[in-house]
């Protein structure tokens, strides 16, 4: 994994994520999810890009049940934007590369 | 010759437009293959693929997707991230419209695929990515020990129901005929699967819920009428497909359904345009079947660039 991308989980979620001093990309994933490890490649890329103005964080939903209940999650992936500990985007599915720039662009 | 940006412009990175994408670049094409999300397509969404041949074990869509991809990368074939707008295919060099620019090509293999079909009821798209699905592969882990409903008959519908299985106590395979449609290897899975029942005859004319989940679904039996709510946590849709052609406009003939129309070289009704795959008029659509499309339309947009050269 690309060293600015920050695995997360349960235990660390609020802190790492709703307490961030900057906007947050959650990537919900997990092993066993096809289009997750093809989407994974895609926010390496954008968080080279990215990383001063955005965090970009990973969340296995495998093995923390917790966070995503509390968003209600049943898809993956699950890409969710944080702005202040608040849900300003949620993207399910596969999504294009210039797709995400353009909304990290309308976020910033 | 007039002069083109490129030889050939692939649009589509599934299966199909990889395998012309690799041939094409095996034959010094001057090539792009332009892809809107991610390679692979559908089969990213697989779990298991047990009939393409030489993988006695079968292997993951994914895993798959990635090996076609690096044998591409070996041949250095251009994958671009974009998507196309539309085409204009009435002068010999054809023009394809991205969404930041324009290209010019000699020739073009469509390979867009197909999309599930939603249903169009109450609930479909209100409860989508909570509760409503089309990818057991990606949202079947979310249900362990709950109860979900899968909707269809075909090869995926019973081949995603019984990974479901794997995961939710119960799986109502919802057809609104009274056979199945999917391979027998298949149906003789579902049969002698105890956490599958079967509801024929019906069709789900509802999704229903709270605020944030799927609680029930309503069912009507299209024999006798009689409506039922079942209690489901989830609903996955496989009741059919439709094709990716929207940015084609009347540029080339298609079927009664919107499938794309070919001859056997993989021509379309535009000469220097060739279809592959899913999006073809065709009786079959696998990956063996694709990717044998694929090898064909490279071949045939091969041929084509040699004679007008």
């Amino acid at each position: 994994m690309a060293a600015n991308i920050l695995e997360v989980d349960d235990g660390s979620f609020d802190a790492e994520v709703l307490a961030a001093d900057k906007p947050v990309l959650v990537d919900f994933w997990a092993p066993w999810c096809g289009p997750c490890r093809a989407i994974g490649p895609v926010i390496e890329d954008i968080s080279a890009s990215f990383g001063e103005q955005v965090k970009f964080v990973k969340f296995n939903v495998d093995d923390n049940p917790a966070t995503p209940a509390k968003y209600g999650i049943r898809s993956i992936p699950t890409l969710i934007f944080f702005k202040q500990g608040s849900v300003v985007e949620q993207i399910i599915g596969i999504v294009a590369k210039a797709k995400l720039e353009e909304i990290i662009n309308k976020i910033l | 010759m007039k002069k083109a940006d490129f030889d050939l412009v692939i649009i589509g990175g599934g299966p199909a437009g990889l395998t012309a994408g690799l041939y094409a670049a095996r034959a010094r094409l001057n090539v792009i293959l332009v892809e809107k999300a991610i390679p692979g397509g559908q089969v990213n969404t697989t779990d298991w693929i047990e009939n393409y041949p030489g993988f006695p074990k079968g292997l993951s869509g994914a895993d798959l997707v990635q090996n076609i991809t690096q044998q591409t990368k070996r041949f250095d074939l251009n994958i671009e991230n974009n998507e196309v707008i539309s085409i204009d295919c009435s002068e010999n060099v054809k023009e394809v419209r991205l969404s930041d620019r324009t290209v010019t090509t000699h020739t073009i293999i469509i390979a867009t695929g197909v999309s599930p079909r939603k249903l169009g009821i109450p609930g479909e798209d209100r409860f989508y990515g909570k509760g409503v699905s089309f990818c057991a592969t990606c949202d079947g882990p979310f249900y362990k020990n709950r109860v979900v409903a899968a909707i269809g008959g075909g090869n995926t519908a019973v081949q995603e129901s019984l990974f479901l299985t794997k995961f939710a106590e119960k799986v109502y395979l919802i057809h609104r005929r009274d056979e199945l449609r999917a391979t027998k290897i298949l149906q003789e899975r579902a049969f002698a699967n105890n956490r599958i029942e079967i509801i024929w005859d019906s069709i789900v004319t509802s999704i229903n819920g709270g605020l944030t989940n799927v609680e029930n679904i309503t069912v009507k039996n299209v024999k006798t009428d009689n409506t039922k709510e079942l209690r489901v946590d989830g609903c996955f849709i496989w009741a059919g497909i439709h094709p990716n052609t929207g940015f084609l406009g009347d540029c080339v003939r298609l079927d009664e359904s919107g499938f794309v129309i070919a001859d056997s070289n993989m021509e379309t009704s535009v000469h220097g345009i060739f279809v592959a795959g899913d999006v073809r008029n065709t009786p079959l659509r696998q990956i063996v079947t694709a990717v044998g499309d694929a090898a064909i339309a490279a071949f045939s947009a091969e041929h084509y660039i040699a004679n007008i050269n």
